[in-house]
């Protein structure tokens, strides 16, 4: 099964080549054959790489140890779920991940423009097939350069490998981190479309939006992958990384960030291209800015530039990912330069007050945005480059800079939609304003007379925007049902359901706009009002949080032999005005390190991977959130006395004779379960440190984000092609009859 | 045997991705062209759907009262306009293009004796 991966992934990169080769003689020479040649070359590679990955997860599943990728990265108790995701929380893994995915949506693109773009087409292909060629030339060089770690087919010798992989790293067993990975990655990758379209349409001139008709869907796609990988980033570190919060502005959450602003600011600007032949110029820029930043957050998580939480992920693949940025940079800006005059503006724009300039309005701010981030990530770089110390920022120097950028894109999330394209007049746009205006008013009315809103101005403008935002959609959504309701006399419910099938794209992006107001209002809520304490505490005490009561009722305690885990944790009864609000179980757990010391196995426990696990009651209004570090300094003595009894015992026994081992094993095992014990004793149970947040509204921020998802599917759905036609025979004869009248 | 696989595999995807090169060239050297496949003429009919798009989001934001009477009138003249001066471009280019492989089979269907 490996080799057939193996001879898999090798066939993949010669068709690859070929499938650029290919791609670039039809282009050239316009023949037809050698398209159609290039295209089921992708649709090759595409079958290739699914051999190549099912042989992977073959061998993840069957814990083959000869795999080096299996035994550094699953073990035999690596439960189900880890072991087939456990393939991208490595180097050649995530690398394969890349190509498969880019094959994917390459193959995609190909059958459904297999009919259409004649000369841009083969282009694109040639493109995505270079791109390819380089992520499946990368994971073959470690087939040569053998430390590389990039080729996931590398076998160990055969006197090497291990009876036990060292398992994946703890911090990933989560159902979030399960998924986060592919989803980056599907978001980076799927912008290889419109990016490769763009560079087709730049190389033959055509530049008008075809070209984005055809692949918006892509970027559409690859946006929503984008979100969803970064809150389940978010719900992980909220759940897993015990600190309190969802969002550090680590350096490579912000790299998934950046093609996630430059991308929302792109899918934005084309339908001025589309609607008014404007922002030509714009618009291929921002897609080329995205595609580069997609490959800098590649190049970010595999290189370990910069040190972060994801450190795990540091290798040698940082260079030739530089390069390849370097190239697409600079040579989709030599070709945006020669071809400035094809790129010309068809119109300008007729007016301050129309779509059309809020869209141009909101594309500055998300560009802002992304030069603030982009800055804030390089810092310790562009520092370490001028003055020889590296400093970095910090997370107040984010939320002072990005807060006020984000109420203005907030404000406009609402603004747009109210606005018609071309100009709005005086009288419409106070008609359109009023509603979401007086909406806006009564929120800070509301939050003032509630006393919370002077004390954090900038909490109450997001407030205030956010409702503007919720009420402006709320009524476009009404008004143009009541419109369709005047026009067919429809009922409430089937006007409506009318209304947004047939404007799939408006309305699903109105959807996106609420999703985006209610998540921005969990964050100003959480972030603004968050009661946090930190407590040390003795099983029978307790201590007060905000208006709560915390107390810590008994200790629990949880040896898993199968993932080598210990588990010391607390039972917390937590009262509001004598009432119980919720039982708590925060907890930590310890994972036996594979590097520890062997003459020192309970030492290793502590030394090794800890992670915590968070004790959290979720509310509409208020999550109540806990994580706790117990101060281990009194079991120090027995550890240290344990350890010394076992280096004792190690040196008697013959341990190449299995059953010394086993033996050994079986003592180590229980005296781990008599730390658990110790732990749970009344009298040697030590106090432990607890964290515990009162965050208001954070539920708001998941709900925000399934509505956001929510409307990004409705309004990447294809409408029904009949009902398409339909409407275009009407306007078609509406139009033959003016013109038969002419 | 990774390598008499590899081997395999390259046969069956080379005879794969040459299907289209061993078939027969078209007259003009560019097989299983169809009409719409003309840039010209796919840029102009997307170009279309668009304008008649933009046509109903018109009267969408007029029912909606985003607009006056005055600029609708003014807007959707302006719009008709242009997607009369497409459809002539539409029309000019099919007509210098020929008939579509499409419309010659139609032609001969009804040419055909019932």
């Amino acid at each position: 099964m490996n080799a057939l991966g193996a001879a898999a992934l090798a066939a993949a990169l010669l068709t690859a080549i070929y499938t650029l080769i290919a791609a670039l003689i039809g282009a050239r020479s316009g023949d037809r054959r050698w398209v159609d040649s290039s295209r089921r070359g992708f649709y090759a590679i595409f079958v290739l790489l699914l051999i190549s990955v099912v042989s992977l997860e073959s061998a993840f599943l069957r814990s083959d140890f000869s795999v080096e990728l299996v035994a550094n990265n699953s073990s035999t108790t690596t439960p189900t779920l880890y072991k087939l995701t456990a393939m991208w929380g490595s180097q050649g893994g995530s690398l394969m991940l890349w190509a498969f995915v880019l094959s994917i949506a390459a193959s995609a693109v190909l059958f459904a423009t297999r009919h259409s773009h004649r000369e841009i087409a083969p282009w694109a292909t040639a493109v995505m097939a270079a791109i390819a060629t380089f992520f499946l030339g990368l994971m073959m060089a470690g087939v040569i350069f053998t430390n590389a770690e990039t080729y996931p087919f590398a076998l160990l010798a055969a006197g090497q490998v291990p009876a036990e992989g060292a398992g994946l790293n703890p911090l990933l067993r989560h159902p979030a981190m399960a998924i986060h990975p592919p989803m980056l990655y599907s978001g980076y990758v799927f912008f290889t479309v419109p990016f490769a379209f763009a560079i087709g349409a730049l190389i033959t001139r055509r530049l008008d939006a075809t070209w984005i008709r055809s692949t918006r869907r892509f970027a559409l796609i690859a946006w929503l992958f984008l979100s969803i990988g970064l809150a389940l980033g978010a719900r992980w570190s909220y759940s897993e990384l015990g600190w309190g919060g969802y969002w550090a502005w680590d350096p490579v959450e912000n790299a998934a960030l950046l093609p996630w602003l430059t991308g929302t600011a792109f899918i934005h600007s084309i339908m001025v291209q589309e609607r008014r032949g404007m922002l030509k110029t714009w618009n291929v820029s921002l897609i080329v800015t995205t595609f580069a930043l997609s490959l800098l957050g590649t190049f970010l998580v595999r290189s370990g530039v910069l040190q972060s939480i994801h450190a795990f992920g540091e290798s040698k693949v940082g260079l030739p990912l530089l390069l390849l940025i370097a190239a697409v940079i600079i040579g989709s800006t030599l070709l945006i330069i020669s071809r400035l005059d094809d790129l010309r503006s068809e119109r300008r724009i007729d007016s301050l007050l129309s779509r059309e300039s809020m869209f141009l309005l909101n594309n500055l701010l998300f560009i802002g945005l992304a030069v603030i981030v982009f800055w804030g990530t390089f810092f310790p770089l562009i520092s370490e480059a001028f003055t020889g110390q590296e400093s970095s920022l910090a997370a107040p120097w984010y939320n002072r800079y990005t807060t006020p950028v984000a109420i203005g894109l907030l404000f406009l999330a609402g603004v747009g939609p109210l606005v018609a394209w071309r100009r709005i007049s005086t009288s419409n746009l106070r008609k359109a304003f009023a509603i979401p205006i007086s909406a806006a008013l009564v929120a800070a009315a509301v939050i003032i007379l509630a006393g919370e809103g002077l004390s954090e101005p900038i909490a109450l403008v997001l407030f205030v925007a956010g409702a503007f935002t919720l009420a402006a959609v709320g009524q476009e959504i009404w008004r143009g049902t009541a419109a369709r309701r005047a026009l067919s006399g429809d009922s409430v419910p089937v006007a409506f359901s009318t209304l947004l099938t047939r404007n799939r794209r408006r309305y699903g992006g109105y959807i996106v706009h609420m999703g985006i107001a209610l998540m921005l209002i969990g964050v100003a809520a959480s972030s603004s009002f968050q009661t946090s304490t930190d407590v040390r505490l003795s099983p029978g005490e307790s201590a007060e949080v905000g208006d709560y009561t915390v107390t810590y009722v008994r200790p629990t305690s949880e040896v898993d032999s199968q993932e080598q885990k210990l588990v010391f944790g607390a039972v917390l009864d937590v009262t509001r005005g004598g009432e119980q609000v919720t039982l708590l179980n925060p907890a930590r757990e310890f994972f036996a390190s594979s590097s520890a010391d062997p003459a020192a196995p309970l030492r290793g426990f502590f030394e090794g991977e800890a992670t915590s696990e968070v004790g959290r009651k979720e509310g509409v209004s208020r999550d109540i959130w806990t994580a706790m570090q117990p101060d281990l300094t009194s079991f120090d003595p027995v550890i240290a006395e344990g350890d010394e009894l076992f280096g004792r015992l190690a040196a008697q026994l013959d341990l190449t004779d299995p059953g010394a081992v086993q033996a050994l094993a079986d003592q180590q095992g229980a005296a781990i379960a008599g730390l658990g014990e110790r732990y749970l004793n009344p009298a040697t149970t030590p106090p432990a440190e607890f964290r515990v947040n009162v965050n208001p509204f954070v539920i708001w921020i998941w709900i925000g984000v399934i509505v956001g998802a929510i409307g990004a599917l409705f309004a990447l759905w294809p409408g029904a092609e009949a009902r398409r036609s339909r409407v275009s025979n009407v306007y078609a004869a509406k139009l033959a009859r003016e013109l038969a009248t002419r | 045997m990774e390598f008499a696989l590899a081997i395999l595999i390259v046969a069956l995807v080379a005879v794969f991705v040459s299907v289209p090169l061993r078939a027969k060239a078209g007259a003009d050297g560019t097989a299983g062209t169809v009409a719409t496949a003309d840039p010209e003429l796919a840029g102009l009919e997307a170009r279309k759907q668009t304008k008649y798009r933009e046509i109903r989001d018109t009267e969408l934001d007029r029912a909606q009262g985003k607009l006056t009477e005055s600029d609708f009138k003014r807007q959707r003249g302006e719009l008709r306009a242009e997607a009369i001066s497409i459809l002539k471009q539409i029309d000019a280019r099919k007509q210098a293009l020929g008939p579509s492989d499409a419309e010659r089979k139609a032609d001969a269907e009804a040419e055909r004796p019932s």
